[in-house]
């Protein structure tokens, strides 16, 4: 076709024509048939044919019969050349046909686009209709693309199927076929996902349902996890290979779905291999594993959680139970639980830190699981009395084998803290503690050290009016130290009233802090009166306006025993001393004369004539020689006693109080409630009852948990004393009386 | 003390200035014949020497007024009297519920009965009703609370009628119960609201977690085991 200056316009047979024979050759072309390639002259004149075609003067402007022709071309080949060749194959020979023929239609649409050119720039634009490019696309989804992609999707599917059950296949091809079905969708993924990805996901459920229950069958948990893990990296392989990168989470969630939640109960509690047993056998990297795909889930984690608060409660209660069989006698062996108790924590909070990266779920399951086991009784004694008992022995252990080393008494202490967190009736762990405390401070040694650092442990843990009155008394140890040098001082200068022959120290308790003790009239020897008065001259100048009460029942004294044998130096209470020294002047005294001359209560004088008659050492003669005391007897100075010893001592053995900590517990529970509603409801003025109960518990639950019935009964007993009253219009209301 | 005390006071003030008092803004004439019919039948009653009808006069006017003197009506009374002493009607008092029961003879008063227990009975009414008899049987000062048997008998005459299955029921649990040796007006009014407001014996809307007084949460767990 030469470019000549013709001024004949041409017909739409002609151009037609034209045009036919330049697609035959381009046809050829791109088929890969053997053809000349178009010169730039051909070239030039294919666009020149339109160019013309288009602008001749009516009637002979064929802009719109070349835009029918230039679709009609397109379907054309479509339905005539392309769909037939890909119909005629199968599998993934179809699959092959379809991409080749997908390629060779780009090119079509591209060059035949450049040859009508001039239509996009004039035609088109005026008048609003798809440019030719589009008009090559739709032409090519209509009538190629919406007839074949079922087949091709199956095909697709079957071969991914086959890579997954582990067999080679042509990924680049897949790609290819895949991007194709995105095209199709002209602009945005609906084909993919309707025409493809729908049936896909779908064959991937079920595929991955099958898996899951085979393998939940056959295989442990941990093994059931790398498979799992396995997949999940595999599908995700699958994507970047040849799937749409939309396709990523949905394709993830499906795998997860199927393999990790639906299983969720069953994998987490199978039997010797699920988390229960996992945790027990410090399985961490089957652990780790199981957190890594379960936190990859929106909420996934819970079931773990669940899983792993059921172990150590399980784990817990059976060490409560444990001991709770090995008490002999209603007497529990506290070291050992609570040691036990500790070991378990560490333990776990270890699984927390590394396998569940900290995670807070974790922690909290942690939490709820010991605050179960660690509030039961064991044998009537509740969980803070223990803790209470072993930190005592712990302390008392520390303070006379120096040997400790003082690293493993502080971890040992903190963990003391860290379970006190646990128990709910922390104000109970304090009044035992206290008790205790109090016990350890007066009699026998102690370290200040150790003593101090766990009240400042606790005070940071659990604020300052937790540890204040127990800091006093250890404060009070401390003044006591110096106030007896200072009273040495004075009998040293004051010349009188140093008692011949007797050391004499007193430590001054500050009421308030120490737990309250009774006192009693006992009547002393007269070699402890002076003590006393001269102590009490020596206080009296140096202190104003202060009352001194004297505990003897806390006292002790070193007497020397003259035996006939040889003396013994005995080291005995206050009270067992007063006994002693009665025989001082007497050879024999009875029970009544006993409690005459010394004033003790009945109880006091029995125990103590147990411990000196009846026990282990007899430094009295009882008539008769019973193994109890009753009011008729009478007692004697055994001067035949000796022992190979040179000092004994003597040990009253303390009252239980167990109850009487209970009940002290209880009325201050009774003042604290108390005061919490008191406190909430003036400032609120106004509160409706479930509000007031929840506030109160709320404000409490740092000490203890309070009792809901007790919490009503206080409230009732406030509305008597009118500090609250009903409100009239609505009952469940309360008011704040000024 | 205090009110013997106060009725003789009144009764140094004449008598014909107190009445006229009362009574200014009304129709003198009729109602101060009503006034002196009135006083006529309280001084029938009275105890002549304290000028208050005490209990044996309480006693004589219920039989004449053919009611038992433990019956409510005569509760009723006294409520519409504003009584403040159990077992005695002051000349103030007297005049008060008479008056407002339009009685100034006995027959009249009888009469009057049935139409006062209606207005009691009224809704608006009772609540106040109700809390009054529990004062009213407060004797000593600063008494805040009533014993159990006060409280059973008084159960009985004021919710008896309408209520007696519940009646019933929560006087026998207070008689074997231990926690409570005495009720309070709370506690009281509480009752009066359960009644009103829980089906018995079902107890279904009945919830422990409002605030209801605590011897009605054991109340209701007492029953429920039982039933069990």
């Amino acid at each position: 076709m030469s470019f000549s200056q013709n001024r004949e316009p041409i017909t739409i047979e002609d151009g037609f024509k034209l045009i036919d024979a330049a697609v035959t050759k381009l046809t050829r072309i791109i088929e890969g048939k053997p053809e000349p390639p178009f010169l730039p002259e051909e070239y030039i004149g294919n666009y020149t044919i339109v160019y013309n075609m288009c602008i001749q003067k009516p009637p002979h402007d064929s802009s719109g019969p070349l835009y029918e022709k230039y679709g009609a071309i397109l379907q054309a080949y479509d339905k005539l050349t392309i769909l037939p060749s890909i119909m005629e194959k199968h599998d993934e020979y179809m699959l092959r046909e379809v991409s080749r023929w997908w390629e060779i239609n780009k090119i079509m649409v591209r060059w035949l686009s450049h040859f009508f050119y001039y239509l996009d720039r004039y035609y088109i634009a005026r008048n609003g209709i798809p440019s030719l490019t589009v008009v090559g696309m739709t032409c090519f989804r209509d009538h190629v693309y919406e007839k074949v992609h079922f087949n091709v999707k199956q095909v697709v599917i079957a071969l991914i199927h086959k890579e997954r059950e582990g067999q080679q296949i042509d990924r680049a091809l897949l790609k290819n076929v895949l991007d194709l079905f995105v095209q199709n969708g002209m602009g945005n993924m609906e084909r993919y996902e309707k025409d493809f990805e729908d049936f896909f996901l779908t064959e991937t459920n079920s595929y991955y349902s099958r898996k899951a229950s085979s393998w939940i069958q056959e295989d442990s948990c941990p093994e059931y996890m790398i498979k799992a893990e396995e997949s999940l990296k595999k599908e995700k392989e699958r994507v970047s290979h040849y799937l749409h990168s939309d396709t990523e989470p949905k394709l993830v969630a499906n795998v997860q779905t199927n393999l990790l939640v639906l299983v969720a109960k069953q994998l987490l509690e199978k039997e010797n291999s699920g988390c229960s047993a996992l945790l027990r056998d410090d399985k961490t990297d089957d652990l780790s594993r199981m957190y890594r795909l379960y936190h990859a889930i929106p909420e996934g984690l819970e079931p773990v959680a669940v899983a792993f608060r059921l172990h150590v409660t399980a784990e817990g209660n059976s060490l409560i139970k444990q001991a709770e069989d090995a008490a002999t006698s209603g007497i529990v062996e506290e070291q050992v639980l609570v040691r036990k108790i500790i070991d378990l924590h560490d333990k776990y909070m270890a699984y927390v830190t590394d396998c569940f990266q900290n995670h807070t779920l974790f922690h909290k399951s942690l939490k709820e699981a010991f605050e179960i086991f660690c509030n039961k009784k064991v044998a009537g004694s509740s969980s803070a009395e223990m803790l209470a008992t072993f930190c005592d022995n712990l302390f008392k252990k520390a303070a006379n084998d120096k040997s400790n080393d003082d690293s493993t008494i502080e971890s040992t202490i903190d963990n003391v803290v860290k379970l006190l967190d646990y128990i709910s009736d922390k104000d109970l762990f304090a009044e035992f503690y206290r008790k205790k405390l109090a016990r350890r401070l007066l009699f026998g040694k102690f370290s200040d050290d150790h003593e101090r650092s766990i009240l400042t442990k606790l005070k940071g843990q659990f604020g300052g009016q937790f540890t204040s009155k127990m800091e006093g008394m250890v404060t009070d140890m401390q003044l006591g130290k110096d106030q007896q040098t200072g009273f040495e001082e004075y009998l040293k200068n004051a010349n009188t009233g140093k008692p011949k022959g007797i050391d004499f120290t007193v430590t001054v308790l500050t009421t308030g802090f120490w737990p309250s003790y009774k006192t009693s009239d006992l009547n002393l020897p007269l070699e402890m009166v002076n003590c006393i008065e001269s102590f009490k001259a020596h206080y009296e100048i140096k202190t104003n306006h202060r009352r001194l009460m004297w505990i003897y029942s806390l006292g002790n004294c070193n007497l020397t025993a003259r035996f006939d044998a040889k003396p013994i130096e005995l080291i005995v209470s206050t009270y067992q001393a007063a006994v002693l020294c009665a025989f001082n002047h007497t050879e024999r005294l009875t029970y009544q004369e006993l409690i005459d001359q010394l004033n003790l209560s009945h109880e006091d004088l029995v125990r103590v004539l147990h411990s000196l008659s009846c026990a282990k050492y007899k430094f009295l003669k009882k008539e008769p020689a019973s193994k109890t005391i009753s009011k008729t007897d009478s007692f004697e100075f055994n001067s035949k006693f000796t022992d190979k010893m040179r000092r004994i001592k003597v040990p009253l053995p303390p009252v239980d109080d167990r109850k009487k900590v209970v009940e002290d517990v209880d009325k201050d529970r009774r003042y604290a409630i108390d005061a919490s509603l008191v406190r909430i409801m003036k400032s609120r003025k106004v509160l409706p009852h479930q509000q007031l109960v929840s506030e109160c518990v709320e404000q409490l639950s740092r000490m203890f948990k309070p009792d809901i019935k007790m919490i009503k009964k206080r409230i009732e007993d406030l509305i008597t004393r009118d500090y609250l009253e009903r409100d009239t219009e609505n009952p469940n209301t309360f008011k704040y009386v000024a | 003390m205090r009110r013997s005390s106060a009725a003789s006071k009144k009764k140094s003030d004449s008598i014909t200035s107190s009445t006229t008092d009362l009574f200014r803004s009304g129709p003198s004439k009729a109602t101060s014949k009503e006034m002196d019919r009135i006083d006529h039948l309280f001084n029938q009653y009275a105890n002549t020497s304290s000028n208050l009808i005490d209990p044996e006069g309480i006693e004589e006017l219920c039989s004449n007024l053919e009611v038992p003197h433990t019956d409510i009506r005569i509760l009723m009374l006294a409520w519409k009297m504003k009584a403040e002493k159990q077992g005695y009607f002051t000349q103030e008092e007297w005049r008060r519920g008479l008056k407002a029961l339009r009685a100034d003879t006995l027959s009249k008063l009888k009469k009057a009965l049935p139409e006062l227990e209606k207005e009691v009975r009224r809704q608006s009414n009772f609540a106040d009703f109700y809390a009054y008899a529990f004062r009213y049987c407060l004797t000593e000062e600063k008494q805040k609370s009533i014993d159990i048997e006060t409280i059973c008998q008084l159960l009985d005459i004021v919710m008896g009628s309408t209520f007696r299955a519940q009646v019933d029921y929560f006087v026998e649990y207070l008689k074997i119960q231990n926690d409570y040796k005495v009720i309070n007006m709370d506690q009281w009014m509480g009752f009066d609201r359960f009644c009103n407001e829980i089906s018995f014996p079902e107890m279904t809307e009945y919830n422990p977690e409002l605030a209801w007084p605590l011897v009605l949460d054991s109340f209701v767990e007492w029953i429920s085991e039982k039933q069990a």
